[in-house]
């Protein structure tokens, strides 16, 4: 009997955790408290595709380019890591890693690992370089 | 106005096809083909037409002179830790002699480019590839680090980073853990320029690189093969190296 | 194959039990510090470098791998060739060859330099790469081993286990064969020789029963379980064998490199000149891993410590092996210029030194306790071994 009552306790407690679980993300976004990222957004509006379709596609679109573009020299700019970074990267720190820089802050806010700048460059080529 | 666009529009599109037109009865078939190649639209991919080489004159490379090295690792941000056993090298100068005879030489040798390259047959993931034109690369995206090819390589012409890298060129990707090598410059030659290591030498004088298409038989290298006698580093193992060398 | 044999598990409730399983834990501890210190850093706080790129983590790999492969051999002298003196001890020979498979297995992912990408490595497969082949052989091992042993102990299945038995076989042939091959395909001087093929067919032969053996003793010496003077015996005779085709096929290979001009270099290397590679070669792997052994199992009875000591030896030889074959062969520099000095700033024509960390040593134990640990939980959760292993061995069945 008193196992019994432990059992139905416990599960009751599990279907409790679970509903409130299932509410957290109605209660979250209905609050004004939850955090949202900061992001350095120095050139708004649309960029290569639409607002929308940037957030949900972009790792698609540098994906297919990556691959056209390492194993077959395809170098066009509109979907390439390199324009991104041109285009994206902070005024102040000058690149798209840091708190608020533009891949970054927002990356950390999805809890989403970049994996591109541990090779590819977080900063635009220098133009008053050698190189021109 | 509208109309007045379309015509400079057509007329420049007229003239660039004449052009083409006259280029091509102009010119041998052979020429044509490849000078459509070196033109390559951003938007194609590369042709397997081409096969990108490098002819070195061993008796116009001076022993001790490192500008090659020096400009590969300016263009591929390749910087000195101050840990010279781990540190990646992509081309390096050999100084060879021979006790024989008592001749010395010294030799740029850089990743080989194969026909066959024993690091494409290893790589477990298929990150060690070979481009169609020849150039062969590795693709960083799918590179485990297992070190494979670099035990493959009879060249020595692969390294793996060893530590985290910073500030690299936005053209020249590179990072801890991943192996890599000579690319042949292959952010430059996609547009149309010689490898920087070739740029350097012959800006310096030294003429000892030339780089270009084996397959087009105009060209200066193709030329050159054809004429001088030239060899292959480790010819034996029939591998096929784009990088041929001559005076050896 | 009705058998009065009664198989049990370890008594896992004794102290003495979670005492062994707590000190398995310290070397996985050192070995999971270990790899995300390397992970952090990168490989430079190894040390290797870039001439000698596969450091002590694969010396400890490769040898799991290779035992792991000959350990089978027990197994598949009972299921596959009949042997019925080994039919009780079968099941424990699957696990012994599972586990230090997935000992070493996990070493080579671990010491990865983009181990986090674990998923590129089991999802893209290069059709091309005998390396990436062997992944494939590595999965078709140990499902057809798993499932092997699956059959083995349950007796509506026994009647399929010949079948399975045979594809294990033919994948554990497989995956020792091109073990060699990736060595004999080599171009470094060292290598370079198809004789590793069969080479490395006899060290797992060795390695495998030794570890085996000092697994079965161990099991058995644990719980006072006895071990009949038949099967010792024959054991001692299958390393024995074992000991003397690896040293035979080692002095042929060295004596071959050595007979060849184009090779004598690095024979000699290897043979004279070659400092602790040279006093390995010597000490290690044909004294201590040969020669010692072989005067040991030669004698036609031995006791019981004898063996397990000669185990000890072969094993401590084989990784001596591991150690020479491996270091050793990066070490001697690549030739790129037959018959020419070559000197660059990477480090052309020199011999190249390695001294390993300690980050890297606690990885490569850490591969063996794990073995250990899968073994001991194994043996606790199944009934893999007999009560008593000094029954008469049965009439053919």
């Amino acid at each position: 009997m008193k196992r019994k009552g432990i059992g139905a306790l416990i599960s009751q407690i599990a279907r409790a955790i679970c509903l409130l679980a299932l509410l957290l993300p109605v209660l979250a976004f209905a609050s004004d408290r939850v955090p949202k990222p900061v992001i350095d957004i120095d050139k708004a509006g649309k960029c290569v595709e639409d607002t929308a379709t940037m957030r949900r596609e972009h790792p698609d679109m540098l994906k297919h380019q990556r691959d056209s573009t390492m194993h077959e020299g395809i170098r066009t700019t509109k979907y390439s890591l390199k324009a991104c970074v041109a285009c994206h990267a902070s005024k102040t720190s000058g690149s798209v890693l840091g708190e608020k820089g533009f891949c970054q802050s927002c990356h950390a806010y999805a809890s989403v690992t970049i994996d591109c700048f541990r090779c590819h460059s977080s900063k635009p080529k220098r133009t008053s370089g050698v190189t021109p | 106005m509208s109309a007045d666009a379309n015509d400079g529009i057509s007329r420049r599109g007229f003239l660039a096809i004449s052009a083409a037109t006259l280029g091509g009865v102009m010119l041998a078939p052979g020429i044509r083909l490849i000078e459509i190649a070196g033109a390559r639209a951003p938007a194609t991919g590369v042709s397997k037409q081409v096969r990108w080489g490098l002819l070195i004159d061993t008796n116009k490379c001076t022993p001790g002179c490192d500008d090659c090295v020096k400009a590969c690792a300016t263009e591929n941000g390749l910087k000195d830790t101050g840990h010279p056993r781990t540190d990646p090298q992509w081309i390096r100068k050999v100084e060879l002699k021979d006790m024989r005879t008592g001749r010395a030489s010294s030799v740029p040798v850089m990743c080989q480019h194969c026909e066959h390259p024993p690091c494409v047959d290893v790589c477990p993931t298929g990150a060690s590839f070979k481009r169609a034109d020849g150039i062969v690369l590795v693709d960083r995206h799918i590179c485990i680090g297992c070190r494979y090819c670099i035990m493959a390589c009879p060249y020595k012409a692969r390294s793996i980073v060893f530590e985290a890298i910073t500030d690299q060129n936005p053209d020249v990707p590179r990072g801890n853990g991943c192996a890599e090598g000579c690319t042949l410059c292959v952010h430059r030659v996609d547009r149309d320029e010689q490898p920087a290591c070739v740029e350097a030498c012959t800006k310096a004088g030294h003429n000892a690189m030339t780089f270009g298409d084996l397959n087009d038989p105009q060209s200066e290298i193709a030329q050159r093969v054809a004429k001088y006698a030239s060899t292959q580093i480790r010819a034996d193992l029939k591998l096929n190296p784009g990088v041929r060398y001559q005076g050896l | 194959m009705a058998e009065s044999l009664i198989f049990r598990e370890l008594a896992g409730t004794s102290r003495r039990y979670w005492g062994l399983l707590a000190l398995l834990a310290v070397p996985l501890a050192l070995a999971a510090f270990a790899y995300f210190y390397i992970e952090h850093y990168g490989h430079i706080v190894t040390g290797m470098d870039n001439q000698i790129v596969w450091g002590m983590p694969h010396v400890f790999a490769v040898f799991l791998v290779v035992a792991a492969t000959g350990a089978l051999n027990i197994a598949m002298a009972a299921s596959v060739f009949g042997k019925v003196i080994y039919r009780p001890v079968a099941p424990l020979s699957a696990l012994v060859s599972l586990a230090l498979l997935v000992g070493g297995l996990a070493l080579l992912m671990l010491d990865l330099g983009r181990s986090d990408r674990l998923i590129v490595a089991i999802t893209k497969l290069n059709p091309a790469s005998l390396f990436a082949r062997r992944v494939i052989f590595y999965d078709v091992f140990m499902v057809s081993v798993g499932v092997y042993l699956w059959f083995l102990l349950e007796r509506r299945m026994n009647r399929y286990v010949k079948p399975v038995a045979v594809i294990a076989f033919l994948s554990q042939l497989f995956l020792i064969t091109t073990t060699g091959l990736e060595f004999g395909f080599n171009f470094r001087a060292a290598y370079d020789s198809l004789l590793y093929a069969p080479m490395f067919i006899a060290f797992a032969s060795a390695y495998g029963t030794a570890m085996f053996v000092l697994i079965l003793f161990a099991v058995c010496g644990w719980e006072g379980r006895s071990v009949s003077e038949e099967l010792s015996g024959r054991l001692k005779n299958l390393l024995g064998m074992s000991v003397a085709a690896s040293l035979f096929l080692a002095v042929l290979f060295l004596s071959s490199k050595y007979e060849l001009l184009r090779s004598r270099d690095v024979a000699r290397f290897m043979l004279f000149d070659g400092g602790v590679y040279t006093a390995l070669l010597w000490l290690g792997q044909l004294a201590i891993g040969g020669v010692l052994p072989l005067a040991l199992l030669l004698r036609s009875r031995i006791s019981r410590a004898t063996l397990a000591a000669a185990c000890v030896l072969v094993v401590a030889g084989g990784l001596a092996q591991m150690y020479v074959t491996l270091i050793g062969g990066q070490a001697y520099p690549q030739i790129l210029f037959p018959g020419l000095i070559e000197s660059s700033s990477y480090f052309d024509g020199q011999i190249h030194p390695y001294t390993p960390t300690f980050v890297e040593i606690f990885l490569g134990l850490g591969g063996v306790a794990l073995a250990a640990a899968i073994l001991a939980v194994g043996l606790r959760a199944v009934a893999l071994l007999p009560e008593r292993l000094d029954q008469p061995a049965q009439p053919q069945a």
